[in-house]
Formats: structure tokens, C-alpha cells, sequence
């Protein structure tokens, strides 16, 4: 809406400076990085190349953690998606009950440092005598998760047209009937959204998986974290390369259903609740 | 029972048991006592807290509190530039300026920290630009630092910061600005006296948002800091999976959460107070 748009004075030219500074100082390593995976270098000359990449692919140990990140968060993002829709819709205009506990115990999860988070599960999981492994960190993530899902689809919720689903009711659908026909089908953008959410949430976390997952079973952040400890390598530029452009195709998801704002407004909950969308 | 509250069953089942139960058994573990190998012995004792309050380890929490605060100050400073900016470019400007500022935060943090080693490292552009200009330096203390931890936690917790400073600053009621320049204020003055004041929930809003995390951070300490700078994260860390003291770390977590709660407590208050004012 540019016509109601008011102008805006200009920030003063430092504050220019300083974004292009810090987007310099935030982009400039990746940049650097993925350049050096594209790269090969002889002592005296330096060309372009895709060895490293097919030198990653053809490695055993990367691809199985790159299968088990992928098995964790499909799981985790269903799991959690499921669970967080179901939760968002029961929370939905309802008062009282179990509500207040289901959402206070959303915003623990989502405001926790998470290096509590992980140790506190790690805990659990000892005392329960659960065999740390993927099923454990499936549960990690999980846990992280549902609250987004929530977030997500809560925000569509918040804004849906309430005569739709009273219309139902008054051309005699069932609670169950009007869910069916009228609300979720209305939520699937949101739902898809929330899903990419919790994929991209689990796909990139290393700290909570640290804690929690089994010897020889580790994520690809796990084992990059691993085998960044010994060092840099044109293999590992490549691969984190290759990780920054799987995050990037999940973005496109995530951006285009907005998630991204709730991702941010979640963590920041206790700063307002109704959030209007802007153009 | 509704409907409606079998939909939030499973959810509330799940938090229960996942989120609940495991803080209640930390906050348990830490008045346990640590087992002649590791592990939990189950007599009770507050030796950890006493512990905990000791001089090594109040020094510690010292030095990630000072940090934290820091890195808070300096996303702060950086935050109302980098959104002011933003937030008066043009409508399509604004949304690239968005795009390259959650981008490398929505990316895998081992990645990014992975690329400032890289760019710091032997090989890497700084050291070969140094060596070009002839400029003196030691290879590895350039490697592994406290400025470099400080970089590594600002650029990875500005997001946190911007984005709820930018989404004040579209809301903000910019024919304020112009009022206060046809009044003959030059910007710094419409800056502190116009603009912050109206921003004052987003500023404390961000700053919590980042305050919370630097605190117990422990990823880019370790990866960028080298083995000279121990943190408190490190420390909770270190006492869960190498030196197996989980009663010792369990205490040293329950005291990080009491401080943030009273954190969170204060800043309710003070919106409450705001709110009826």
C-alpha cells in the first residue's frame, strides 16, 4: 500500500554506514567459505573446481550423517507439526482448562537457554534409562519444535474469519465436521509453514543433538562440529557449503508462508501477542 | 471433555513429560551428590550450591555475565542503526535489508562459525592480507580469542535485536521526526528524545533476547575462544559430559534459570508498572 505510506526522513548517513558494515561483517566468512570450496589451490596457481564437492558426496561417514539428519528431522517436523496444530486449534478461542498450562509450559520451551534444555533432557533420559540415539534426539527436537508449529499455525488462526466456522455450525456441522471441512483446511498453508519451520529448527541444531544423541550416530552439525576441531579443509568448506544451500532451499518454504516472523515474535512472546502482518 | 481439549492432550502430555519433568529432575539432581565415578549418588546435600558460589566459579559466571552484557550493548548500538536505516529505506530495499540479515542467522550456527574460523585461520584472508601489508602478527593468537568470541556472539544474536527494532520502527509514527526537525532538533537530539522513547519495549524486548542466550552460550566460546576462556556455558557443559559431576552442573544450571526468571520477574514488573502509568 504505497499510497498511504508516509514519508519517511532518511537515517543519518552513519547508521548507513553501520548496516552495511554489519552486513559486511555477517556475510563476508560464508562468502569467503563457499569461495573456498570452489577452489583449488597448487602451490603456485589456483583454479576453479567441484572436486571437493564429489569428494564430500563420496564420502561414507558425511552421507550417513547426512541420512540421519535427514531421518531425524522429517521425523521430528511430522511429530511435531501434528502435535503443534492439534495444540494451536485446541487453544483457539478456548479458555480455562488445560490451557494455561499447555501454553505457559510453550513459552518455557521456547525461552530456556538451550544448553539447559539439553542438559535437563540428557538428565531425563538418564534416569528413565532410555538408550541414548536417534529416537532420543527425534524426542529433543520435538520438544524444541512443538511451540513453533503453535506459533505458526495460531498466528493463521488468529486471523481467520470466525463467521466461516459459525456458518458451519449453523448449517448443523459437528465440532469434529467443522474442523474437518472448514478449519484445517483453511490452516494447510500455515501447517505446511510450521512443518519447514521444525525441519529447518532440527536439520540445523547441533547443541541439543550433542547432548542427547548415541556414540557412532551423530547429525551432519554434530560431525562437522567434530571434525572442525581438528581443522579447516577445502572438504569441510565444500560440505558446510552444500549445508548453507539446504538451508537456504528450506528458507524458500519458510519465507514464503512468513514462519520467519513468527520464528522471531515467538522468542520475544512476552513483547506482544497480536501481531498485525504489514505488506 | 471437548473436543477442543483432547486437541491439546497431546501437547500438554508431551511438555509434561519433556519439558517439565526434566527441569523438575535437574532442580532434584542438584541437591544429589556425585558418585565416586561419575554419576548420581542419592544422598542429599547443598554442597553444590555452596560450591557454586565459590570465588573460581563466581569469576566465571563474572566474566559471562560481563560478555553477555557486552554483546547486549553492542547489538543494541548496532540494532538501532541497522533497523533505523532499514526501516527509512525504500519499500523494496527494506525487504533485501530483512533477507541479508536473517539469512545467515537462520544458517547453521556450527557453519558460520565454521567461516569465521576459516577467514581468521592459517590460510585464511586475514592472515594473507596482514602478511601482504607486512603487518606483524602471531598466527595463532589471531585464531583463538576473546574479540573473536565477542564477533562470533554479535553477529550471531543481532537478528534477535533487529527484528523486533525494525518492527517498532515500521510501526513508528515517523511525522514525529518531522515535526521535531521543523522545530530545529538535529538528529541526534530526535534520536534520544523522538525516536528511543517510543521504541523503549522493542529495546528491552531485544535486549532479553539476546541477553538470555549469550549468557549460557557455549558454542562459540568453545570453537573461538580456545581453552583460555571458560564461560559459564562451558563450565555446565564440562561438568555434564566430561567431568561427569552432574549434581555440580545440575546446581550451577538451577542458578543460571533462577537468574533469568528474576530477570524475566523484573521485566514484567516494570512493563506492568509502564502499562498502568
Amino acid at each position: 500500500m504505497p499510497a498511504i505510506e508516509r514519508s519517511r526522513p532518511q537515517a543519518p548517513r552513519l547508521a548507513k554506514i553501520v548496516l552495511w558494515v554489519t552486513l559486511l561483517l555477517l556475510h563476508t566468512p560464508i562468502l569467503v567459505m563457499i569461495l573456498g570450496a570452489l577452489i583449488e589451490k597448487t602451490p603456485d596457481s589456483w583454479s576453479w573446481t567441484l572436486r571437493w564437492f564429489s569428494e564430500v558426496v563420496n564420502d561414507q561417514a558425511l552421507m550417513d550423517a547426512l541420512q540421519n539428519s535427514v531421518l531425524v528431522g522429517v521425523t521430528a517436523s511430522l511429530l511435531s507439526t501434528v502435535i503443534g496444530t492439534s495444540a494451536a486449534v485446541g487453544l483457539h478461542r478456548s479458555a480455562g482448562g488445560w490451557r494455561w498450562a499447555v501454553e505457559g509450559l510453550s513459552v518455557v520451551s521456547l525461552v530456556f537457554p538451550e544448553i539447559v534444555f539439553a542438559l535437563s533432557l540428557l538428565s531425563l533420559f538418564f534416569i528413565l534409562q532410555f538408550e541414548l540415539g536417534l529416537t532420543t534426539v527425534v524426542i529433543a527436537h520435538v520438544s524444541f519444535s512443538i511451540s513453533y508449529v503453535m506459533m505458526t499455525v495460531g498466528a493463521r488462526l488468529a486471523t481467520m474469519d470466525r463467521s466461516l466456522e459459525d456458518a458451519a455450525r449453523d448449517l448443523g456441522a459437528t465440532e469434529w465436521q467443522t474442523y474437518r471441512s472448514v478449519v484445517f483446511p483453511l490452516l494447510v498453508p500455515s501447517i505446511i509453514g510450521g512443518g519447514a519451520l521444525s525441519f529447518l529448527l532440527s536439520f540445523d541444531d547441533f547443541l541439543i543433538t550433542y547432548f542427547v544423541n548415541g556414540v557412532g550416530q551423530d547429525t551432519l552439525p554434530v560431525k562437522l562440529y567434530t571434525a572442525m576441531k581438528l581443522g579447516v579443509s577445502p572438504k569441510l568448506n565444500a560440505l558446510s557449503s552444500l549445508m548453507f544451500v539446504m538451508t537456504l532451499l528450506a528458507l524458500i518454504f519458510f519465507f514464503r508462508s512468513s514462519a520467519f516472523r513468527v520464528f522471531f515474535e515467538a522468542r520475544g512472546k512476552h513483547e506482544s501477542k497480536s501481531e498485525k502482518e504489514n505488506p | 471433555m471437548k473436543l477442543r481439549d483432547l486437541f491439546l492432550l497431546p501437547a500438554g502430555l508431551w511438555f509434561v513429560v519433556f519439558v517439565l519433568l526434566p527441569l523438575i529432575i535437574v532442580g532434584i539432581v542438584s541437591f544429589a551428590t556425585r558418585g565416586t565415578y561419575g554419576g548420581i549418588e542419592w544422598s542429599w546435600t547443598i554442597a553444590n550450591y555452596v560450591r557454586a558460589f565459590s570465588p573460581t566459579y563466581l569469576g566465571i559466571f563474572a566474566e559471562s555475565f560481563r560478555l553477555a552484557l557486552i554483546t547486549t550493548g553492542i547489538c543494541l548500538v548496532l540494532g538501532v542503526m541497522v533497523s533505523w536505516s532499514m526501516a527509512t529505506s525504500s519499500t523494496r530495499l527494506r525487504q533485501l535489508y530483512l533477507m541479508a540479515i536473517v539469512l545467515p542467522f537462520l544458517t547453521n550456527l556450527v557453519i558460520r562459525i565454521y567461516a569465521i574460523r576459516l577467514f581468521v585461520g592459517a590460510d585464511g584472508p586475514l592472515q594473507a592480507g596482514l602478511t601482504l601489508l607486512g603487518i606483524p602478527f602471531d598466527a595463532f593468537a589471531l585464531t583463538q580469542n576473546k574479540w573473536l568470541v565477542l564477533y562470533g556472539m554479535v553477529t550471531t544474536y543481532l537478528p534477535f535485536m533487529v527484528l523486533p527494532l525494525y518492527g517498532a520502527f515500521e510501526k513508528f509514527d515517523f511525522s514525529l521526526v518531522e515535526a521535531a526537525q521543523d522545530l530545529g532538533a538535529d538528529v541526534w537530539k530526535i534520536l534520544f528524545t523522538v525516536i528511543l522513547p517510543n521504541l523503549k519495549k522493542a529495546l528491552w524486548a531485544g535486549s532479553l533476547l539476546v541477553f538470555i542466550p549469550s549468557l549460557g552460550e557455549y558454542v562459540i566460546p568453545d570453537l573461538l575462544g580456545g581453552a583460555k576462556n571458560m564461560l559459564y556455558g562451558n563450565l555446565i557443559t564440562e561438568q555434564f559430559l566430561k567431568a561427569r559431576d552432574w549434581p555440580f552442573g545440575a546446581a550451577l544450571s538451577v542458578l543460571m534459570m533462577v537468574l533469568l526468571l528474576v530477570l524475566a520477574l523484573v521485566f514484567r514488573m516494570w512493563e506492568a508498572r509502564r502499562a498502568r502509568d
